[in-house]
């Protein structure tokens, strides 16, 4: 316990001293709700079901940032750490993997939990955001996202032979799905036949998951098994891909 | 003396690459053992299985009474290891690394007093991507030694350092014999293991082609002194035949060259100065493990 309370404390402050990731897993759905609420505000919206475009994109943009740390973050993160030798150091000491991984989850969790709050408090302060009207239920469904898509990072972090061609796939990855998966921008706006690829990303559902819990429409139970299908799917093939060296 | 190593007959192959080839040997509890050899010679992969970090495909291990395949975990709590080719995060500062490793471990050696032994003071909160090569070199030295463990592996520790960054890392494996630790040092340079070492295994290709000290590894290929001099008058070698312990003495050109046992060196300098000769360049040559190493394989450590 004190090993992962260490770890984790210093893979916060790795993080937070990465400006990369600052910037792309915090500042940029921050600055995304700025530039989209200064152009749309937050009006009902018929097209949203008498939501606004704030409102709809608070969710949305929170899947992006739990995409954006499980595409990105980690899997460089992972491959770096496997490139310098971090691994390899780290194996030579008692220390248990899952203190290793379980840090590395919880930094992923953190950091989601961290950029949820900023768009709401900004997303409240200055566009008159719906609060979530399930928030209870909103922690444990972030969770699941989060234990998702990191499951998918380890896979990831598995194919790849070093950070750089972590980035490329991780952005190759992440890009058409952010503009495809309602993350982005709402999927309501798009052709009904670019809306149907969307089904077939993860991504989706975690906006459709979260999106519903802040509307108060209950859980996405098709989202929930989806989520967990990749996460068991995603744990299983990372056993198999996972590296030390 | 106990053994705190047991090596029997450990081979270790990459596909059809065998990397170490049936090597046995015991490391007595408190020496400094070093394996030398070049580059490629299956020394990290013999450390590496030895600590639990490979699977040997034969032979039995024992570390301190562990067989590391049975219980790596339990064996890692009792041995310290600086690796080639590791590290840890570069934006951790030393005293955070200090703390993260020294969590990984029940009892530790207070984190400050480690900073202080090492050098470390002044680079306390620094991120450990700024610190030099020597100061890098001193961190993994101290997280090696964090948990207080018995026995120390290091590998290639002085690998990229400037000499003088050598030669006070060697002072420092010194001051962790003194602790009453048994070091093992894995090297290919010859110098560290005949300065630093109690007994040297050699090898070369996966084989262990010599173990001793490395006192007994020359004089068992040099069994006799030589002393140098140059003359540069008509000084006739052969008084020095009249020495008590010379075999042989030859001259070619200015260089006279003495063969002998015993205290060969200062016995012809008496000799000399009886004679009213003061060379400037007495002196006596020894071989080194380097010699020992060719004699050996018949090639030399660089090759």
């Amino acid at each position: 316990m004190k090993s992962f309370h260490r770890m984790t404390i210093s893979e916060i402050k790795l993080f937070v001293r990465e400006p990369m990731s600052m910037f792309f897993t915090l500042a940029f759905p921050l600055l995304l709700l700025f530039v989209f609420g200064a152009i749309f505000g937050n009006e009902p919206t018929p097209l949203f079901g008498g939501m606004g475009t704030v409102d709809v994109s608070v969710p949305a943009y929170i899947g992006m940032t739990i995409a954006t740390l499980g595409l990105l973050g980690l899997p460089i993160g992972l491959a770096t750490y496997r490139e310098q030798g971090i691994l390899r150091r780290l194996r030579a000491t008692p220390v248990r993997p899952v203190v290793i991984f379980g840090a590395l989850l919880a930094v992923n969790l953190v950091a989601a939990l961290a950029g949820t709050l900023l768009l709401l408090v900004a997303g409240r302060l200055v566009f008159d955001l719906t609060m979530p009207a399930m928030p209870l239920s909103l922690l444990p469904a972030i969770f699941l996202c989060v234990l998702s898509f990191s499951a998918f990072s380890f896979v990831l972090a598995g194919l790849v032979s070093t950070p750089r061609v972590a980035q490329a796939l991780g952005m190759a990855l992440l890009m058409p799905m952010l503009f495809l998966s309602g993350a982005a921008m709402p999927r309501e706006t798009m052709p009904e036949n670019i809306q149907r690829i969307g089904d077939f990303l993860p991504l989706t559902y975690v906006v459709e998951l979260l999106q519903g819990l802040w509307f108060g429409q209950g859980w996405n139970l098709a989202a929930v098994a989806v989520l967990l299908g990749m996460l068991v799917v995603g744990t299983l093939l990372a056993t198999r891909t996972f590296r030390w060296e | 003396m106990t053994n705190v190593i047991t090596v029997r007959n450990l081979r270790k192959c990459y596909g059809s690459t065998v990397a170490v080839d049936d090597i046995s040997f015991d490391v007595a509890q408190g020496e400094i053992f070093a394996i030398l050899g070049p580059n490629g010679a299956g020394k990290t992969t013999a450390v590496e299985t030895i600590v639990g970090l490979r699977r040997p495909d034969r032979g039995d291990i024992s570390v301190l009474g562990i067989d590391p395949q049975q219980d790596a975990q339990a064996l890692r709590q009792h041995i310290g290891v600086q690796l080639q080719q590791a590290a840890v995060p570069q934006r951790l500062k030393v005293w955070e690394i200090l703390d993260l490793f020294a969590s990984f471990y029940p009892a530790t050696v207070p984190r400050d007093r480690l900073i202080e032994q090492w050098g470390l003071v002044e680079k306390r909160n620094a991120y450990f991507g700024k610190l030099s090569g020597g100061q890098q070199q001193r961190l993994f030295i101290a997280l090696a030694l964090i948990n207080d463990p018995q026995i120390v592996f290091f590998d290639e520790l002085t690998t990229g350092l400037d000499p003088q960054a050598r030669r006070a890392t060697w002072e420092l494996v010194q001051g962790v014999r003194a602790q009453a630790k048994t070091v093992v040092l894995v090297t290919h340079a010859m110098d560290e293991a005949e300065l630093l070492a109690d007994r040297v295994a050699i090898i070369d290709h996966g084989r262990i082609v010599a173990l001793d000290t490395p006192q007994a590894l020359i004089r068992r290929i040099q069994p006799d002194s030589q002393v140098r001099f140059t003359t540069s008058n008509g000084f006739d070698p052969a008084l020095l035949q009249q020495v008590e312990g010379v075999s042989a003495v030859e001259r070619i050109g200015a260089q006279v060259t003495v063969r002998g046992a015993g205290p060969l060196l200062s016995r012809v300098a008496q000799a000399l100065a009886e004679h009213q000769m003061e060379p400037a360049d007495l002196r006596q040559e020894r071989a080194t493990l380097e010699d020992v190493f060719l004699a050996a394989t018949g090639r030399g450590l660089r090759d």
